[in-house]
Parts: C-alpha cells; sequence; structure tokens
C-alpha cells in the first residue's frame, strides 16, 4: 500500500499548490493538503488536519510534513488522536523540497519511515535553521590530505570555552556529515565540550574523520579565531 | 459553598469568552508588541465557537466540557494558542475523567495536567516569556491551597487565579526564548507576553464563575 503525505501550511493556497508540484512526480501517491483554517484565514487547524488524514487510504499510513512553528504544534496534536500512531509519522523538514522528496519516495514504494527519511534528508548541511553559517578560515593552520583533517585553533575570547560556544560548535556539527574530536571529546556534545575547562590562550586540536571532515575543521576553527563573536 | 460540577464549568467557560471579548484589543496591543497582533482575534474567535459548539451538544461532565473546549480550540484559533490552550484543555479533562464534580485537589491536578501539557506541545521553560510562566504559578498556588485542607473551592481558585496573573506581571521584563517574540531577543523584554496575560484571564474566569 503506497504512503500518503498531508501537508499542513499555514496558508491554504501553499499547502494546495505544493501539492499539485509534488503530485507531478508522484502520480499515484494521495496527497493531502490541509492549509489554512476552516474559514479561509491564514493559520492551521485541528479539524483540516484531522479530516485530511481521514482521507489516508487504510493500511498505507501517511507521512506528514509541515511549515512554521504552529503548523507542528497542530501536527503534534493531531497525532495524538490517531488510533495507530506506528501508521502516522511527522517529517521535520522544509515543506516544500521535503514534501517533494516524500512523495518520490513513496511513489517507489517506501514505507512511512522511508518516506519520512527521505523528507528530512533534503536538509543539507548548513542550512539548518540556527546553525550559524560556515566561516571561511584565513589564518590558522588547517592541515591534511584524504578523508582526514586536523588543525589547532587557539581561544582568544575573553571567557573561552563555555556553554554558549560549545553550543555553537555543537550545533553547527551536528548537521555535517563527520565525526569530529576537540581535545579527544565528542564535539557534538555540548557538554563534552565544556568538559575540557578550557580558558582563553588554550589551544583546541580539532581532529575530523568523514566527507565533511574538511568543512567541521574550518567550521570550529572559523569560530574559534572570530571568538564565537564574543569579545 | 459552589460545587464545581458541569454548570460551573459551563460559567467559566462562558466567562472565559466574555474575557476574551472585552480584552480583544488590549491582547493585539501586546502581541502587535512583540508578536504577530493576532492573539486578541483569535481567542475571541476561538472562545466564542467554543460557546457555539457548548449550545450544540451540552456536555455532562466538568471533563466532557473541557474536551469540547479543546478540540474547539484547536480547531478555530489558527495560531499557536490553538494548539497550546486545545493541549491545555485536554490534559485538565482527562486528569478529571469523569467525574460529576472537581474538589480542590483535583482542580490543583487538573492545572498541573495543563501545564504540563503546554510544556509538551511548546517545549518552552519557566522563564521563557510564556504562558508556561503563569500556569506554573497557578498549579503550584492551586496544589499548596488544596494541600493546607482548604475545602472551599473558591479558595482555590482564586489562589491560582492570582498566581497566574502575578506570573504574567512577571514576564514584563524578561526576555523571550519561545515563539514568535524569541526572534525580537533583548527588545521583547519591557512587553507583557500575550499569552501569559490570556491564561491569567482564563484563571480569573474561573474564580469569577464560583463568586
Amino acid at each position: 500500500m503506497t504512503v500518503s503525505i498531508v501537508v499542513v501550511s499555514h496558508s491554504e493556497k501553499i499547502a494546495d499548490g505544493a501539492a499539485e508540484l509534488a503530485a507531478q512526480m508522484a502520480p499515484d501517491v494521495v496527497i493531502l493538503p490541509a492549509g489554512g483554517t476552516t474559514d479561509g484565514r491564514i493559520g492551521t487547524s485541528l479539524e483540516k488536519v484531522m479530516a485530511a488524514l481521514d482521507q489516508v487510504p487504510n493500511g498505507g499510513g501517511a507521512v506528514i510534513v509541515t511549515d512554521l512553528g504552529s503548523a507542528v504544534m497542530t501536527a503534534e496534536s493531531a497525532l495524538e488522536f490517531v488510533e495507530n500512531p506506528a501508521d502516522v509519522v511527522l517529517a521535520d523538514a522544509p515543506l516544500v523540497e521535503g514534501l517533494v522528496a516524500a512523495a518520490v519516495a513513496a511513489q517507489g514504494g517506501g514505507d512511512v519511515q522511508a518516506v519520512k527519511q527521505a523528507a528530512e534528508a533534503v536538509r543539507g548541511p548548513a542550512r539548518q535553521p540556527g546553525a550559524p553559517v560556515l566561516q571561511e578560515v584565513e589564518e590558522g593552520s588547517v592541515t591534511g590530505s584524504g578523508p582526514d583533517f586536523t588543525g589547532d585553533f587557539e581561544l582568544i575570547n575573553q571567557a573561552g570555552m563555555h556553554a554558549r560556544p560549545a553550543a555553537k560548535i555543537a550545533g553547527g556539527l551536528s548537521s555535517l556529515d563527520a565525526e569530529v574530536h576537540v581535545n579527544g571529546v565528542d564535539a557534538t556534545s555540548m557538554t563534552g565540550l565544556m568538559t575540557l575547562a578550557a580558558g582563553k590562550g588554550s589551544v583546541l586540536h580539532v581532529e575530523a574523520w568523514g566527507v565533511d571532515a574538511e568543512r567541521a575543521v574550518n567550521y570550529v576553527g572559523g569560530l574559534v579565531q572570530a571568538g564565537f563573536g564574543e569579545p | 459553598m459552589v460545587a464545581l460540577d458541569v454548570n460551573w464549568t459551563v460559567k467559566w467557560l462562558t466567562l472565559c469568552a466574555q474575557a476574551m471579548a472585552e480584552h480583544r484589543v488590549e491582547l493585539i496591543e501586546l502581541d502587535r508588541a512583540i508578536g504577530d497582533s493576532d492573539h486578541g482575534e483569535n481567542m475571541d474567535r476561538g472562545f466564542q465557537a467554543v460557546l457555539n459548539k457548548l449550545a450544540e451538544s451540552p456536555p455532562e461532565t466538568p471533563g466532557a466540557a473541557l474536551k469540547l473546549t479543546a478540540m474547539t480550540l484547536m480547531s478555530k484559533v489558527g495560531g499557536a494558542a490553538g494548539p497550546l490552550y486545545g493541549t491545555a484543555f485536554l490534559r485538565a479533562a482527562t486528569s478529571l475523567g469523569d467525574a460529576p464534580e472537581i474538589d480542590p485537589a483535583a482542580w490543583a491536578g487538573a492545572l498541573t495536567a495543563a501545564r504540563d501539557g503546554i510544556v509538551a506541545r511548546g517545549k518552552a521553560e519557566l522563564g521563557d516569556k510564556t504562558m508556561v510562566d503563569a500556569w506554573t504559578p497557578a498549579a503550584e498556588a492551586a496544589g499548596k491551597a488544596a494541600a493546607n485542607g482548604s475545602n472551599e473551592p473558591l479558595t482555590v481558585l482564586v489562589a491560582a487565579a492570582e498566581a497566574a496573573e502575578a506570573g504574567a506581571v512577571a514576564t514584563d521584563p524578561l526576555v523571550a526564548r519561545k515563539g514568535r517574540a524569541s526572534y525580537l531577543g533583548e527588545r521583547s523584554a519591557g512587553h507583557r507576553d500575550p499569552g501569559a496575560a490570556s491564561s491569567a484571564l482564563i484563571l480569573r474566569a474561573a474564580a469569577k464563575a464560583a463568586a
């Protein structure tokens, strides 16, 4: 049974238009728009989302894609009323790109988890909301070749490695396809970084493995050399 | 001593609708300062829809009335307040079950369940300048009043209402960390959170309905 997709947007036009766009690439997939409120305003409505879920053909399951904040909350509320929660999942993906990827995956016969993953995979590295923009390293000592990269960077900000810098490093790295260590600890772990207790003047030794290893080292180096934007 | 039965519940919800209509402009102004200025409009519309639903299919228990309210708010409010208040009323309804009357301990339990629902849905914590800052002290005050052996429902309702009002006022200096207002960062300080303000109105209406 083909997985269906429910599109929850604040705007009826966005939901309808995105569904129309995705349908071009996935003619056999049921794509159900649930945009706007029941009285045609901008907003989201549990009633509309539930009505869309009711139209999901039996046995196929559904993946929900959403736009902004309260669309996610309305979709999550709807999930509380679903009879078989394993059959309906929410994808954390950009609406249009996520929907198209999900529709193509559903057309190809993917199950709900595969369709959800296809939607979520479109979120490219460094485009994650909240993730700082990658910065070029102008100085520093990035070295290495092949898949492994390393770099040594001196902390120049007064406060050194505290919660905010640790969050910036860990948060940005989580969207890269690389395993990264800073002075031996997992650099995607904010608490790990904080346990380094590295003050101003300490040198961070960064080691990275994987496809995005070079970007990862550049990313950490860029933040450190910019003093994390702090004095 | 008034019984917190289904009649009280319907009166409470009716007073909520009145309060949202009366404070519509005030909530719009609060939301204009740090949000998208639709909160007063949305809450007014949402509770008017609740009144219509209550008239269409009169509930038999307090829990049933709150569940109807939850579903209606989630469907009719449109903004973030819909799923947040919807979840709050739904969790409160679940905690009350089929009981024909709410005693002080059950009211405290319902407020705690509502607060937990808001936290689960919105992922906000105390001090983030959200409605959580009104519901958390309200649930705690109701719990304390109930634990002090108050058998008078009005005492517990008033304790919760006063704590919610104080909690809403206390959001004034805070910097928002959740929702649309968080985009403003430091500039969100100096304005009351609209969700905390409407939460205080809802809990004050509960006390008024028993007075």
